[in-house]
């Protein structure tokens, strides 16, 4: 049995598409965005760090394992759990990363498992992949959650350390395929917040449309910072704070005068 | 809000709670006579009655639209010695705690001293109960193995139907007579006994009219006096309405409601029955007034907002009666858990959602106060609108209305074997009680200790605390060789102590039904008047006794991590973990940990720890359901703490699960406080794998942070979620909406927060009136926040 490498299986997600959903986030990542949430994913093993447990004033180190190795079976049991919740809702499973398509014969394999039990499916990507391992996903997902994260390829590659040239070709691609696509923008400030960068993102969006309809801007958090300490990462977005909400209305009116549908946090 | 309510909340929020010594000296006066020894017992206690309602005192608070007050003064509030005396500490006691008092003043404690505690020293129901009950039940209970509610509060735990918006007293009273006339003397070897109720119901009866008689003059004397004459107009029109109802039927809105709270007085003064009253069904029973009103142009949509909220505010000014002995020091709520009942379904089974059921959420929204508390029954049958409406005001924080499954609770009311006409007409009262409202007297008998059961199973009987053999011998628990046999002597355990507190309850409620016959409630549930039989003697159509429950997550978990670290990892031996409990895990700290943090835990939707909970309900379930009580009913079980899973945990020594001692216990069917970590989902389906619908009632605590209830597709979200539960027959959900740094403030600075509302268990208080310990297992209850 092929297993993959699962960092979380998460409850009652709200912001990850429709209705009360599950997310099952995949562990290994060929980006290392530097506002990444979750660094601990982006390695595709798993991975030790210390945690302190307190109990009583005494403080416990303890060791953690992050990333563990799954077969579909037992995600899907996981995932069956929450199904009332699904069916109520209207919501399903959201397959998260890392990036997904990162373990994509894995991926295809649970994709496969899911659609076969009636689940709604949306998959969170970064579009990083082959576009063959993408178009393999579309009989099995009802909506994507894609990434742009920087218009500027120089930029891109700074910052995530890849270019965005094939991410930006497979939306092209996927967008005339007729599936559901909501584009997911980080506003990392001093980053992806500029001007020009929200110039570029609308002309880009533009051809695709009406297929692509729907933006999600994403606020930064620094929520993750104890996160870069316990695995000994270097955390460069240190002390940064969010866009204020306010500019982040001001985008959002701008983007719904043209017509799009924008949800500010997913 | 109009300018009158204004006045009238503001008044109601700053009227200082005290001790009115007006009822005591009354029925002192009424029992000096020695005439109780003349007249057959329920008549007796009519007369009784009318002697308090024709010489108590008449409160008619300024701008009010509805009239009437328990005491000489909002929340002025009186005692019921013949139920269980105060003494002078008692009275010292109330005046001078911290939260939630009563202030008293030298007048009071004159009378007491001179008047009423040396005529009922000795006399008082409770002392018949304590002085009745067996060695082993006071051993027992002094062990804290359960509580007994009957011991300071008459039964009551009934909720209103529909009888008095289609009868009035009047005609109430000729059916009196016909059944008196109906009697059958030569064949029915009750006829005296059902003679002598039936008179005591009309004396009752007359009494209430008496008293809004007096009310009517009172009205009409202010009238002459009063300047304004729009306010003239509303005093002579108030007059006439208190001499049409509660006589006659009532023909408006205002008369309802009028009658309603004459009759809500009469029950709360006739005795100090438990959750005072509660009229139940509100937008079901009033909706045809309110559209009559509407219809024919007496009424508007503001007058009638108006007219509810100043309904509303009499509630609040009635404070649960305060309590004796240890509970008078430990009893900390004002609450006397009144909870009106919205949505639901008409006894037809139609949805029950009508334009007041819109209109009273908004007087809740608006009003604020701690009394009543209200729920919505949420049917699948009723709108998404009404739910969603409803978890807006949810949002703004004051723990109310809470949710309830309305067709969990008319297969749970059926199953006990209620019509399910019955059934639809009723609906959740006290904290989540189930009940057939208008024709079922149940009963709360007291909370069960369930984790304490195991303590005393691993002592083999033995109670640690009171050092006395409470239990049956089970064997030593080192000799277990599995956790079969373990549970096999918690099993007789459990049943010998359910069997201890049944014995009890039958006791007590022979006594009540003896003794403390209520004449007057018994005029208002049926079949009482048919059957010529008392409340509290069974003459209602359904008559059941709960037994309730409590730390259902520290029992699970507790069980869990023997059966895990014991039966099957073998990280420590019986003997190992004996040790550790009876050292409070001293020296055994790492151990404490693991037991803690990586140990099978409730609320996570994990069948290795849920199977423990399953398999302790239905032990539960099995010990106590479908046992008589001694007044022709059946003793039924809930899941509900209030606040005892408090007091429970200061009786226990550590448990299995890593509770230290005399730490609080799990609340109602909640985990255990942060023993959840995957999430509110995870906690409902733990919390679905007992079987609801063989209960009563149980009780589900979830805290969320106000950002889940950010915009219209979070409140979605949330309802979606509350379906789910419901459609795996939950029988409650509540939402506590606070954040935790909003609480800590609260502790620090309570001036500041003087208004702070927050869900408990089953009911909201104002979290300055909380014990600190309550407080802070408040704050330390899970926050699930936003992914």
């Amino acid at each position: 049995m092929v297993e993959g490498l699962v960092f979380d299986i998460r409850k009652f997600t709200v912001h990850d598409g429709p209705g009360i959903r599950c997310t099952i986030f995949l562990k290994g990542c060929p980006l290392s965005c530097r506002w990444c949430h979750n660094p601990e994913s982006q390695a595709e093993i798993p991975e030790t760090s210390t945690k302190t447990v307190t109990l009583d004033g005494a403080i416990y180190m303890e060791q953690e394992v992050s990333g563990k190795w799954m077969t579909v079976e037992e995600i899907l049991e996981e995932v069956e759990k929450d199904r009332v919740f699904y069916d109520e809702s209207g919501g399903g499973v959201t397959v998260s990363g890392g990036e997904p398509l990162f373990q994509a014969e894995f991926l295809l394999n649970l994709l496969k498992g899911l659609k076969t039990r009636d689940l709604h499916v949306a998959l969170d990507t970064c579009g990083y992949a082959g576009w063959q391992d993408l178009a393999l996903t579309m009989d099995y997902i009802d909506l994507y959650l894609y990434d742009l994260k920087l218009m500027d390829d120089i930029l891109h590659l700074e910052y995530t350390g890849v270019s965005n040239k094939p991410i930006h070709e497979n939306l092209q691609r996927l967008a005339r395929s007729g599936k559901k696509v909501v584009v997911r923008v980080p506003v990392i400030p001093g980053i992806s917040d500029s001007e020009s960068n929200f110039r570029s993102l609308l002309a880009f969006l533009e051809p695709l449309r009406p297929g692509v309809n729907e933006i999600n801007l994403l606020p930064y958090h620094s929520a993750a910072e104890n996160k870069y300490k316990r695995f000994g990462k270097v955390n460069s977005m240190k002390g940064i704070s969010s866009t204020p909400r306010e500019e982040l209305i001001v985008r959002k009116k701008e983007l719904e005068g043209l017509g799009y549908v924008v949800k500010i946090g997913g | 809000m109009t300018d009158r309510i204004k006045r009238l909340r503001e008044q109601s929020l700053n009227a200082v709670n005290r001790i009115s010594a007006e009822r005591a000296v009354l029925v002192t006066e009424f029992y000096a006579t020695g005439i109780d020894r003349q007249l057959s017992v329920p008549v007796c206690r009519a007369m009784a009655f009318d002697y308090i309602l024709s010489r108590k005192s008449i409160c008619i608070n300024e701008g009010e639209l509805i009239a009437g007050e328990r005491g000489p003064a909002p929340k002025s509030c009186p005692t019921y010695p013949e139920i269980c005396l105060h003494t002078l500490e008692d009275l010292e006691i109330l005046d001078s705690r911290k939260k939630v008092s009563f202030k008293c003043d030298d007048e009071v404690r004159r009378i007491y001293s001179e008047k009423i505690i040396p005529f009922w020293t000795g006399r008082s129901n409770r002392d018949r109960i304590m002085s009745s009950l067996p060695e082993e039940w006071h051993n027992a209970y002094k062990a804290g193995f359960f509580t007994e509610f009957q011991e300071q509060r008459a039964p009551g735990h009934t909720v209103l139907g529909n009888k008095i918006y289609r009868q009035g007293l009047m005609g109430m009273i000729s059916q009196i007579r016909k059944e008196v006339g109906s009697l059958d003397f030569i064949h029915d070897a009750m006829a005296y006994e059902k003679q002598e109720e039936l008179k005591a119901m009309e004396i009752a009866a007359l009494a209430l009219i008496k008293f809004a008689g007096r009310y009517a003059e009172e009205l009409e004397n202010l009238a002459k006096k009063e300047t304004d004459s729009e306010r003239q107009a509303e005093l002579l029109e108030m007059a006439g309405i208190c001499r049409h109802v509660p006589a006659h039927a009532p023909r408006t809105l205002h008369e309802a409601l009028q009658y309603y709270w004459f009759v809500h007085l009469g029950v709360i003064t006739e005795l100090n029955p438990w959750d005072s009253f509660n009229p139940g069904r509100l937008d079901q029973h009033l909706f045809p007034f309110y559209r009559k009103g509407i219809e024919d142009g007496s009424l508007t949509k503001e007058s009638t907002v108006e007219l509810l909220q100043s309904f509303w505010i009499k509630f609040n000014n009635h404070p649960a009666p305060p309590k004796i002995g240890v509970t008078a020091l430990e009893s900390n709520t004002y609450t006397d858990f009144c909870l009106i009942n919205l949505g639901g379904l008409k006894p037809d089974g139609s949805d029950g959602v009508n334009e007041l059921t819109f209109i009273l959420l908004d007087v809740i929204e608006e009003m604020r106060l701690l009394q009543p508390s209200s729920m919505v029954q949420i049917s699948k049958k009723n709108p998404d609108n009404f739910l969603q409406r409803t978890l807006k005001i949810t949002k703004t924080g004051f723990g109310q209305p809470s949710f309830f499954n309305t067709d969990a609770i008319i297969q749970e009311l059926v199953r006990q074997g209620k019509s399910l006409e019955d059934a639809r007409n009723g609906g959740a009262s006290g904290c989540v009680e189930a009940g057939a409202f208008g024709t079922e007297a149940y009963i709360l008998s007291g909370y069960f200790n369930l984790a304490k059961v195991l303590e005393l199973t691993l002592n083999n009987g033995f109670d640690p605390r009171t050092k006395k053999q409470v239990g049956i011998k089970t064997g030593d628990p080192e000799l277990f060789i599995s956790f079969e046999e373990l549970m096999n002597a918690f099993r007789l355990q459990l049943e010998y102590l359910t069997a201890v507190k049944i014995r009890g309850n039958n006791l007590i409620h022979r006594i009540f039904a003896d003794n403390m016959p209520v004449p007057f409630l018994s005029l208002f549930i049926d079949d009482c008047i048919s059957n010529g039989m008392d409340y509290n003697a069974g003459g209602s159509r359904y008559n059941t006794t709960y037994i309730q429950g409590v730390g259902l997550g520290s029992i699970t978990d507790s069980l869990t991590s023997i059966r895990y670290h014991v039966f099957e990892m073998k990280t420590i031996t019986m003997q190992g973990l004996l040790k550790s409990l009876s050292a409070d895990f001293k020296d055994f700290e790492e151990f404490r940990k693991e037991l803690v943090y990586h140990t099978p835990k409730y609320g996570n939707d994990d069948d290795y720890a849920d199977d423990q909970a399953r398999m302790v309900f239905r032990m539960f379930f099995d010990a106590v359901d479908g046992k008589p009580t001694s007044v022709g009913g059946k003793h039924r079980i809930n899941m509900l703490p209030t606040t005892s899973h408090v007091y429970f945990g200061s009786v226990i020594g550590a448990l299995p699960d890593g509770r230290k001692a005399c730490k609080p216990l799990s609340e109602g069917i909640s985990p255990f406080q942060g023993a959840d970590h995957n999430g509110p989902t995870a906690v409902l389906k733990s919390a679905s794998k007992i079987d609801h619908l063989l209960t009563g009632g149980t009780l589900l605590n979830q805290k969320f942070a106000p950002s889940f209830f950010e915009g219209d597709e979070a409140i979605a979200k949330l309802a979606s979620l509350i379906r789910a539960y419901f459609r795996l027959d939950g029988h409650h959900i509540q939402f506590n909406v606070v954040t935790a740094d909003t609480l800590k403030d609260a502790q620090k600075h309570p001036d500041k927060h003087r208004d702070l509302i927050v869900r408990v268990a089953g009911y909201s208080d104002y979290f300055n009136d909380l014990g600190e310990d309550l407080q802070d297992e408040i704050i330390r209850r899970t926050e699930h926040e936003g992914i």
